[in-house]
């Protein structure tokens, strides 16, 4: 079963200074290594948290475009990883296992399929 | 055979191991649904059957092979499952289950499974407790939405949307490991005490209790004992339940009316219950870290010893809300201390705490009816009479809110 864990991190400020518990990048590397060397991870990737962009469009067709995530989000998506674990316990040990965990929350989520409501 | 007679079998099994063969089910198939229907199906078969054929002599592992086969049958004709239908296949190549020498069919009991996968995390907590009624009590869907007084169809698409998730999310069925317990266990508990408490004093509606909640949390109480007998949190919380029920019939007069605890006649009281409580809580007491269900256990215990309210041993009653409130230092343990405190030391004392609860218990009918109490004992009739106000306000019980206006009543209208 495929997991998509999204990593929410606090949307950082504009010093762009590590925030108190914010995660070392060597943790993050750890991590990756671990879930690489279990076998179950199938994709990951850090996202730039500076160039986010917004779509959304209106009924009418017209494109709205924002920069950032909506401007009450105080979570972005920071990252995230792909893994092919057995069943949603796995998927939870491996998302408390990151690093991001701490700092933010990890969304746990499924790939749609065909059949699936 | 008399028909009579099979279909009495049929709903004896029914009965006794409907939960059994659900919950074995559902694990091997991994789907709530599907389990649901082939267990239907196969008693559907058993009562067409049994009385042509007679009962088998094994009638437990009878339905499991064929709710095994009709789940065959179903998966087949979806071909999105051939993964599922191939490990079906495996498992039906197993050994049939035996029968012991009592006569009892040595099949698995996967319930424990199944109450960790109903009141899996990952669930909203309404779901956890609908799914727990629905599968492990084996109460109707309009039943389970009667109990929470929600429409037949809201209720319906709550429990379709868990098995949804559960199926797609794919949530284990299996018992969490021993250091995983510590965790998981609590929201078991909590669901089965949530069940009860409901069934104790209704939050809504006519009557003050409603003994079938009341007795399918006990009944889901017992099972989970059994299962896990060493979990002294899973003793303490059956020992609290048990020592609670049994003031049940002196708890209202035969027209419904509520009897308040310093009225109630203890001759009422089920002295079964109570013995069978008090074995219980001396193992979940026993030893270090002792658990917030035990506690209130050990408090029931004290209430259910004493001949009256006067006798009541106050001072051991306040000790133990004093470890309780270490535990678990939750406003509502708050506010029973405090009127634990009142009994032994006097109204005043027992206002005092009351008073800084005030911000942290908005709504809840009990502070303001407690409070009242106090006051009308210290003789301050005026700040009694709106304390009874506030409280009948809030109250959505109509038992409780007649048990409160008479109060009022007796105070402004002696």
């Amino acid at each position: 079963m495929k997991y998509l864990l999204l990593i929410h991190t606090p949307a950082p400020e504009l010093a762009g200074e590590l925030a108190p518990g914010e995660p070392t990048p060597d943790q993050f590397m750890a991590y990756e290594k671990a879930v690489t060397d279990a076998g179950v991870r199938l994709d990951s990737n850090a996202l730039d948290l500076t160039n986010a962009t917004t779509l959304h469009v209106r009924a009418n067709g017209d494109r709205v475009i924002t920069d950032g995530p909506y401007a009450e989000t105080r979570e972005i998506v920071g990252g995230y990883y792909l893994i092919d674990v057995p069943d949603l316990d796995a998927a939870l040990d491996w998302a408390a296992r990151c690093p991001g965990a701490r700092h933010g929350t990890i969304e746990v989520r499924t790939i749609w399929g065909p059949g699936q409501a | 055979m008399s028909d009579q007679r099979a279909a009495g079998s049929v709903e004896a099994v029914f009965r006794e191991d409907r939960g059994r063969l659900l919950a074995l089910l559902a694990a091997r198939l991994g789907d709530l649904d599907l389990a649901e229907e082939v267990t239907s199906d196969a008693i559907e078969t058993a009562l067409h059957r049994w009385p042509v054929d007679g009962v088998p002599d094994k009638p437990l592992a009878w339905l499991l092979t064929t709710a095994r086969r009709k789940a065959i049958d179903r998966i087949r004709r979806d071909r999105l499952h051939t993964q599922r239908l191939a490990e079906l296949h495996l498992d039906s190549q197993r050994p049939t289950p035996t029968t012991t020498p009592d006569g009892f069919d040595d099949i698995p009991d996967e319930r424990l499974q199944l109450f960790f996968t109903c009141c899996h995390p990952a669930l909203p907590p309404d779901a956890q407790t609908a799914l727990t009624l629905r599968f492990l009590a084996g109460l109707t869907t309009p039943e389970v939405a009667r109990a929470f007084l929600v429409p037949t169809p809201t209720m319906a698409q709550r429990i379709v949307r868990a098995k949804r998730k559960i199926r797609s999310a794919r949530i284990p069925f299996r018992v969490p490991a021993t250091d995983e317990l510590p965790a998981r266990l609590p929201g078991v508990l909590r669901v089965i005490y949530l069940v009860y408490t409901e069934g104790h004093t209704a939050s809504y509606g006519h009557d003050l209790q409603r003994p079938d909640l009341a007795d399918e949390a006990i009944r889901l109480a017992r099972i989970l004992h059994r299962l896990l007998p060493r979990q002294r949190e899973v003793t303490g919380l059956l020992a609290l339940l048990l020592l609670t029920d049994a003031r049940r019939n002196a708890r209202t007069d035969p027209a419904g009316n509520q009897i308040l605890l310093e009225e109630q006649n203890r001759t009422h009281w089920d002295p079964d219950l109570i013995t069978e409580g008090q074995h219980l809580v001396i193992p979940a007491l026993t030893g270090p870290g002792v658990g917030p269900y035990a506690v209130q256990a050990a408090i029931a215990a004290l209430h259910d010893e004493a001949t009256g309210i006067d006798t009541t041993d106050w001072p051991q009653i306040v000790a133990l809300y004093d470890v309780l409130h270490q535990i678990e230092p939750s406003p509502l343990v708050a506010l029973n201390r405090a009127v634990a405190i009142a009994m032994r030391d006097g109204p005043q004392a027992g206002l005092t705490l009351l008073d800084d609860l005030t911000d942290q218990l908005p709504g809840y009918h009990l502070l303001p009816a407690a409070r009242a109490d106090l006051l009308r004992r210290l003789g301050r009739t005026t700040e009694a009479a709106a304390a009874y106000r506030t409280a009948l306000d809030l109250a959505g019980n109509t038992t409780e809110r007649a048990t409160i206006q008479r109060r009022l009543t007796e105070l402004t209208d002696p």
